[in-house]
């Protein structure tokens, strides 16, 4: 951590959030929002004269308020960087008059009440994702009684209890009475691997961490009563078996099953009723502290910065790498890394081989110091454009200009053009063309598909990066769905121009869907909006035609989707067999007039 | 140049294309259920294919070495290589159609593996049938294809590093380490995460700190 802190080449900002990314690969604009610290880092020694002068007193957050804390304060001895901090939210000093007593404490003149958020714009060529975790929150998990008795605990609370450096000293006490605990039960899985509540995936951690707290505890009490109510344990990795026997020989007792119900004893104590799934018995074990081994759920940023990045999340709410075999590192988008728990539930030792994965990563990118533009672009017909501006209007990149009043023609800046097509779909007059996906390509591909056995067939568009990803996911999954499908890959749903459509029902389709990106998620920002408009505008059209609007369909499916892939063919195909060979010849000599 | 262009957007071919059509087997992830024998037979009928058959692995070094003999032997131009997905193995082909001097943009994939035999894997005929139009399919649009051509930008050698925990902080040391400028961003006061609130840690029971 010190490292980090000193390093010449790293530029450390705490207290702050990304506001917004724009650019591209190899040249990104990042702003960032750097919030007041009211504390100059630089010139504070961290003496915490001030902290000492301070008088509002609040839980201490690091410690999960198992300790207090000043208003002003240092996170903890080892902070990184080590000037104090000060929330503003809780401080009476913003009005002098009320406080200021650690201004006139600080000898340095540190502290500054009128110190204001900054915004700060960085240029960046690649982007490492590492935003971590959140821990199960276990009050909506009654039959643990969390919120009701203060001796059931979190693992991540039982941490500090046991840690040299935390409100105890390392001595683990009952919350209730501050008496030495005498037996102690670990809960696993809470959070994790339940169809009901909390996630559905293993935490990956949390047996280990029990492991290695039952060892830390028959190390400072050798008399402890220690026992773990579990699945079973995963003690997968590197030296792990080998914990864990030496856990269960040091006399921690293991028992199969976890808990139905806790009550609190007169005592304090807790009764623990658990089936052991062993024995088939029904025990009670009455303990002084149970601890919950929380499992692990994705931070609370992911959301918004995985709509700021175009990234792309697995079912579980995690980051969803490029491939889960071969790029486990990579976003699919080019430049961007995952490194740690953003991408998945891990511990300490795979962290740090993903972030150094990804740091390798990242200089593979970098170190010519250029980088290949993407050749899948658009270009302008300049004869056949009539300025109308639409495609300026469309690019989600503003990757197009026109200048409509003076008629100066389109004109795409292909460094910024990242290859989705929407521009060649929504131009009304055919004159720009999107490279490697032109409309004389993908017509074709459309006419053969339906060749033969037309009435048969379902043709389907998807967007290479989550419906065509989607596609191949129930692939990976062997998920069967019926044969007559056949898909065309573009790169956006926005390249699906309207007459593909036509031109699918002209040859006598019977269905068609087009499918993308959820909206919110697309990999070229928000380029599936106007596939969405195209859609409905094509509805329309068949309406009036009289040609049944529902034989063209719209899906969003994520690359993560193989199932709901699979079931939308499904859904097509029983919507293709109530298509009558009557209505598509009616379809078919509708659209030749 | 123009004509070119608005022959492409019409769908014209522009000369007469040599096309080689390469049929994989995947071992038997393919060929299990695809009939991949027929598969080539029937797109060797196909107009401007010179060349076409099944293959036990394309992207294994036989695979391509054979694909890029046929290549100098028949004076193939565009080669369509119907096999996994091209999420894959895109970039494979590419270099090898481009290691024997062919724009990487004239080869085209059919994708029989994730979403053809994996996915009907009862119903082979009907499998069969699929892949002879993917492999259709392929060709129709590589008979129209054009070379395209990337281009090289400035890039900065900079990375900016979202989150300040374990990961964070080895990714932000790596990269600093070799030279490279890192930003650093945490939304706590400090750096260390999650990390910095345990004592010992698994498997070696030291400090994390």
């Amino acid at each position: 951590m010190t490292d980090v802190g000193r390093h010449p080449r790293i530029t450390l900002h705490t207290l702050s959030e990304i506001k917004d990314v724009n650019g591209y690969v190899g040249n990104f604009d990042v702003s960032i929002l750097k919030r007041a610290r009211y504390v100059d880092e630089n010139e504070c020694t961290a003496c915490g004269d001030c902290a000492e002068a301070c008088p509002v007193i609040r839980p201490d957050e690091f410690n999960l308020g198992l300790s207090s804390r000043r208003a002003i304060f240092s996170p903890f001895p080892q902070a990184v960087p080590s000037a104090y901090v000060l929330n503003a939210n809780e401080c009476l000093g913003h009005n002098p008059v009320v406080c200021g007593k650690c201004l006139e404490a600080c000898d340095k003149g540190c502290i500054d009440f009128h110190m204001s958020d900054k915004e700060i714009v960085e240029h960046v060529g690649s982007i490492v994702v590492a935003t971590g975790f959140d821990v199960y929150d276990p009050t909506e998990l009654d039959e643990y009684a969390y919120s009701r008795f203060e001796n059931v605990l979190t693992s991540l609370e039982f941490e500090r209890l046991i840690n040299a450096g935390g409100p105890t000293g390392g001595e683990v006490l009952r919350p209730t009475d501050r008496q030495p605990a005498r037996s102690i039960g670990f809960v696993q899985c809470v959070g994790s691997r339940s169809a009901k509540k909390g996630g559905n995936y293993c935490s990956n951690i949390c047996c280990m961490n029990t492991v290695k707290s039952t060892l830390m505890l028959k190390e400072h009490y050798p008399d402890m009563d220690i026992k773990v109510f579990y699945i079973d344990i995963r003690a997968f990795g590197k030296g792990f078996e080998e914990l864990y026997t030496r856990s269960r020989r040091s006399g921690v007792h293991y028992i199969r099953g976890l808990p139905g119900t806790v009550e609190e004893d007169p005592d304090k104590g807790l009764s623990v009723a658990v089936e052991n799934t062993a024995t088939g018995n029904l025990e009670i074990h009455h303990l002084d502290m149970l601890v919950l081994a929380l499992g692990l759920k994705p931070a609370a940023s992911t959301q918004r910065l995985q709509e700021m990045l175009g990234l792309q999340l697995n079912p579980d709410g995690f980051f969803l790498e490029a491939h889960p075999k071969l790029q486990p590192v990579d976003a699919a988008t080019r430049g961007i890394y995952y490194a740690g728990c953003a991408e998945g539930p891990k511990d300490i030792k795979e962290s740090v081989t993903q972030a150094s994965a990804a740091a390798a990563r990242a200089i593979r990118l970098m170190h010519k110091g250029e980088i290949t533009t993407e050749a899948i672009t658009s270009m302008v017909i300049e004869e056949a454009c009539k300025c109308c501006g639409k495609c300026a209007e469309v690019c989600p990149y503003n990757a197009v200009t026109v200048d409509v009043k003076k008629k100066i023609p389109a004109s795409v800046n292909t460094a910024a053009c990242a290859g989705c097509g929407t521009c060649a779909a929504e131009c009304p007059f055919d004159a720009i063309i999107m490279n490697h996906f032109t409309d004389g390509q993908i017509l074709n591909q459309v006419h053969t598909a339906l060749e033969e056995s037309t009435q048969e067939k379902i043709l389907v568009f998807a967007c290479n990066w989550c419906s065509y990803a989607g596609a191949d996911y129930a692939g990976v999954s062997r998920l069967q769905y019926p044969p007559n499908v056949r898909l065309i890959r573009t790169m956006c749903s926005g390249r699906v121009d309207e007459k593909f459509i036509w031109d699918g029902f002209r040859a006598g389709a019977p269905v068609i869907l087009v499918s993308g990106c959820h909206i919110g998620d697309c990999h070229y920002i928000d380029a599936n909006h106007w596939t969405e408009k195209r859609v409905k505008k094509v509805h329309k059209k068949m309406a009036k035609m009289g040609i049944r609007p529902e034989r063209l369909q719209l899906e969003w499916i994520s690359a993560a989707e193989g199932v709901r892939f699979a079931e939308v063919m499904d859904g097509m195909e029983k919507l293709r067999q109530s298509v009558t060979p009557e209505e598509i010849a009616e379809t078919v000599q509708l659209l030749k007039e | 140049m123009e004509a070119n262009v608005l022959a492409h957007q019409n769908g014209d071919v522009a000369e007469k294309p040599r096309i080689g059509v390469y049929v994989c087997h995947c071992g038997l992830n393919i060929a299990q259920t695809v009939d991949c024998a027929q598969v080539a037979e029937a797109a060797e009928q196909l107009t401007d294919v010179v060349i076409s058959k099944d293959i036990g692995y394309a992207c294994s070094e036989p695979g391509q070495q054979e694909m890029k003999d046929d290549i100098m032997e028949f004076g193939l131009d565009r080669v369509v290589v119907a096999s996994c997905s091209p999420r894959l193995h895109e970039p494979t082909f590419r270099q090898m159609v481009q290691s024997v001097g062919i724009n990487p943009y004239l080869l085209e994939m059919a994708n029989l593996r994730e979403q053809c035999s994996w996915v009907h894997m009862n119903a082979p005929e009907a499998a069969t049938r699929k892949a002879v139009d993917l492999v259709q399919m392929a060709v129709s649009r590589i008979r129209v294809l054009q070379p395209l051509e990337e281009e090289t930008l400035p890039l900065t050698q900079k990375t900016l590093v979202i989150g300040g925990g374990v990961a964070g902080i080895q990714a932000a040391l790596d990269l600093a380490d070799n030279d490279y400028d890192v930003v650093l961003v945490e939304k706590q006061p400090t750096i260390g995460g999650t990390m910095a609130q345990l004592d010992k840690t698994f498997p070696t029971m030291d400090c994390s700190i």
